[in-house]
């Protein structure tokens, strides 16, 4: 038995379209919470939404290609991710120790 | 309803709801406790799709490690101060009606999509499999990763650091 789940689970009834589509409409969600949000941390958390999204995709075409790179890609975001946060988050706590806030609105140096 | 659908549907509410409530709550702590739920749906499906190791790294590093990060900083930053504040884009409307269009373009493309047979992978379990290909056709991207890793930790207690 090479895979947690037993081969007599897999009846092929969910067309792997239906993972593409869940990536799709994922990514838009994270996409429009990026848009709207007013707060730096939220706005990270939208970013974290669509990476994901992305990653579900690599590993929806790793299984279908019978290849397993996609999910090495899928890695590797991962990993660039964790990487993207803790610096963000340092960032995060600089601004809000030099400015007391964390609304984009007063962020504002670089537009006056 | 086979046990397969009824797990991929079970995983897709889990990963939808969850986003939506993450990007919708006014409360940070409340987003991030979303954000988690759908991160765990996600993780559900990539054991759906024989993808055991990535399932296991996602909860430890995605939900274990940079989650809590987001949580440690919600609690050491002070949120009230900015309760009262506009949580929301004036013009939050325009921008959901753009990605809700994207999002629906794209889905509609992907659900006409006719993907070729899928093959099988080889026959051997997938944490060997992905550690023979990460040491072996990857080595040198896995070497400049951990390299950007360790500049990250030492970047970030730089930045995050009092000025003496």
């Amino acid at each position: 038995m090479t895979h947690l789940l037993p081969p007599e689970f897999f009846t092929a009834t969910v067309p792997l379209n239906a993972y593409l589509i869940l990536s799709a409409i994922l990514f838009a969600i994270g996409a429009c919470g990026f848009m709207f949000r007013k707060n730096i941390i939220t706005i990270y958390m939208c970013i974290e939404l669509m990476l994901n999204a992305v990653n579900l995709s690599f590993v929806t075409f790793s299984y279908q290609f019978g290849k397993v790179d996609g999910q090495i890609y899928s890695f590797f975001v991962m990993v660039v991710a964790a990487a993207e946060a803790a610096v963000g988050l340092a960032i995060i706590l600089t601004i809000f120790r030099n400015r007391g806030t964390l609304q984009i609105d007063e962020i504002d140096t670089l537009k006056n | 309803m086979t046990l397969e659908a009824f797990f991929f549907y079970a995983f897709t509410t889990l990963a939808l709801g969850g986003a939506t409530l993450a990007i919708t709550r006014r409360s940070a702590v409340h987003a991030a406790i979303s954000l988690m739920v759908s991160l765990l749906g996600v993780a559900g499906l990539y054991l759906l799709l024989n993808a055991e190791f990535l399932f296991v790294s996602q909860i430890i590093l995605y939900i274990g490690g940079i989650l809590l990060l987001f949580l440690f900083v919600i609690m050491l930053v002070n949120l009230d101060a900015g309760r009262g504040l506009r949580q929301f884009h004036q013009r939050w409307p325009l921008g959901a009606a753009v990605t809700a269009i994207a999002g629906v373009a794209f889905a509609i493309l992907w659900s006409r999509a006719k993907l070729p047979p899928s093959q099988t992978m080889p026959d051997v379990g997938n944490v060997e499999l992905v550690a023979d290909t990460l040491l072996q056709d990857y080595l040198v991207p896995f070497e400049v990763v951990s390299l950007l890793l360790l500049v990250a930790v030492v970047g970030s207690v730089l930045l995050a650091r009092k000025r003496a």
